[in-house]
């Protein structure tokens, strides 16, 4: 399993690989926004944090259909499939390859983007906190869809299609969170709520993904 | 017996392409399946790997047993042989890929990635891949597309090795190996007869 890990890391590290997609998809995002709004510094505070996840949220489905699809075309996948390792730790792993490679960048330059978004100093931490929570499930929920449309020629949009209504709770919660902090509110509720959608998606989308992958492959 | 398939029917997108299909693989031996263009090869070694539920019938094997190779090597572009080769050792439990390299004559390519491999040397590469899993039953599907003639020599006194090991191989091809050892099972015969959609929703999965 560890080497499945790793070689992963290595392939998105490697030319071609797609590391640093998501996070320069998220700095055009929070780039463009402002010059939509237009100059008005206190709209743009006022929006910082919901924009901030959607860019995220966003970022994170860009590399969603290279998750398995790769695998698939140059037969890896059958071959790891009648390797000595559950579908469900292959599904896993994969799924935590793809936050390495893209959620957890997007949690460690959100800061940055902030900035850029004039988010007001007390967001900072919600905001950091709740994509950390929140970009987990985005990966798992994100291994799933891929699960479902692998083997389909430009599954890329129907998997956007399918994956983006799941993503509607992680998006409320994890905005929420992040709104609640840069007002000075009680951020417990959304936290909790966020962290317990990301454990439930964690415990039990790698079986419904290992199931579809299973029925894909035939 | 390393393998036993017994009265074996199996269907490719809900429609029975074999059936009634019965053989023993001993350790030591080898079968080739001999067949026209979609008769059902492919179909059939993807089920005895376990990848696809067989329709009816049985397939008696030890699933850690069995490696699968089919018509793409599962090799990532951007990585070296040898990263290749480590990376399915390491999936398999195994650690040494020496005997691999010198049997399929990868030395000299070790460093190079597999992106930069011509057609031959990526398949001599896939193939070098069953050596490294260290399990006893091979199942290939056309194991000598694009291998030249010197390869398929190597290929064949690979199986011949792997045969005098105690291992076993299930092989579909259509060209001559250069193993008289192996058995020849013409799947032709097989061919299921009436074929018709049994299960509606089947046909669309």
């Amino acid at each position: 399993m560890i080497a499945l890990l790793i070689r992963d890391l290595r392939l998105a590290m490697r030319a071609g690989g797609g590391f640093g997609l998501g996070l320069a998809f998220f700095l055009i995002v929070v780039t463009l926004v402002p010059f939509g709004v237009g100059p008005q510094s206190e709209l743009l505070a006022r929006i910082a944090a919901g924009i901030l996840w959607l860019g995220a949220l966003l970022a994170c489905l860009l590399s969603l259909d290279r998750i398995l699809a790769l695998d698939w075309e140059d037969g890896s996948l059958d071959l790891l499939a009648t390797a000595p390792l559950p579908m469900e730790a292959i599904v896993s792993i994969k799924a935590l390859a793809h936050w390495l490679t893209t959620g957890l960048p997007l949690v460690l330059f959100a800061p940055v983007f902030g900035l850029l978004m004039n988010l007001p100093e007390a967001g900072y931490k919600p905001l950091v906190l709740s994509l950390l929570l929140g970009t987990p499930a985005l990966s798992v929920i994100g291994t799933f869809g891929a699960a479902l449309t692998v083997g389909l020629k430009r599954g890329g949009l129907l998997l956007s299609l399918l994956v983006l209504p799941l993503y509607v709770p992680t998006l409320i919660f994890g905005a929420e969170m992040a709104r609640r902090g840069v007002e000075g509110l009680d951020i417990t509720t959304p936290l909790l709520m966020l962290a317990g959608i990301t454990c439930g998606t964690i415990a039990l989308l790698p079986f419904a993904s290992a199931a579809v992958l299973k029925v894909n492959l035939r | 017996m390393v393998l036993n398939i017994s009265d074996l029917t199996i269907a490719r997108g809900g429609i029975k392409v074999l059936e009634g299909v019965s053989f023993d693989l001993a350790p030591g031996g080898a079968i080739v399946l001999r067949g026209p263009n979609g008769i059902g090869k492919t179909t059939l070694l993807r089920t005895i790997a376990g990848l696809q539920p067989p329709h009816s019938g049985r397939v008696d094997a030890d699933p850690d047993s069995l490696v699968y190779a089919g018509h793409s090597d599962g090799l990532k572009a951007t990585l070296t042989v040898e990263e290749n080769l480590v990376f399915w050792a390491q999936v398999f439990g195994k650690t040494d890929i020496s005997q691999a390299i010198e049997s399929f004559q990868m030395a000299r390519l070790i460093n190079r990635p597999a992106g930069m491999l011509s057609a031959g040397q990526k398949r001599r590469l896939g193939l070098a891949r069953l050596l490294v899993t260290g399990r006893p039953v091979w199942i290939l599907d056309e194991p000598t597309v694009s291998l030249d003639g010197d390869a398929v020599a190597m290929f064949a006194s690979a199986v011949r090795a792997h045969l005098a090991r105690g291992g076993a191989a299930l092989i579909a091809t259509h060209i001559d190996l250069g193993l008289p050892e192996a058995e020849v099972l013409e799947v032709g015969p097989f061919r299921a007869r009436a074929a018709e959609l049994d299960d509606f929703d089947e046909a669309f999965l």
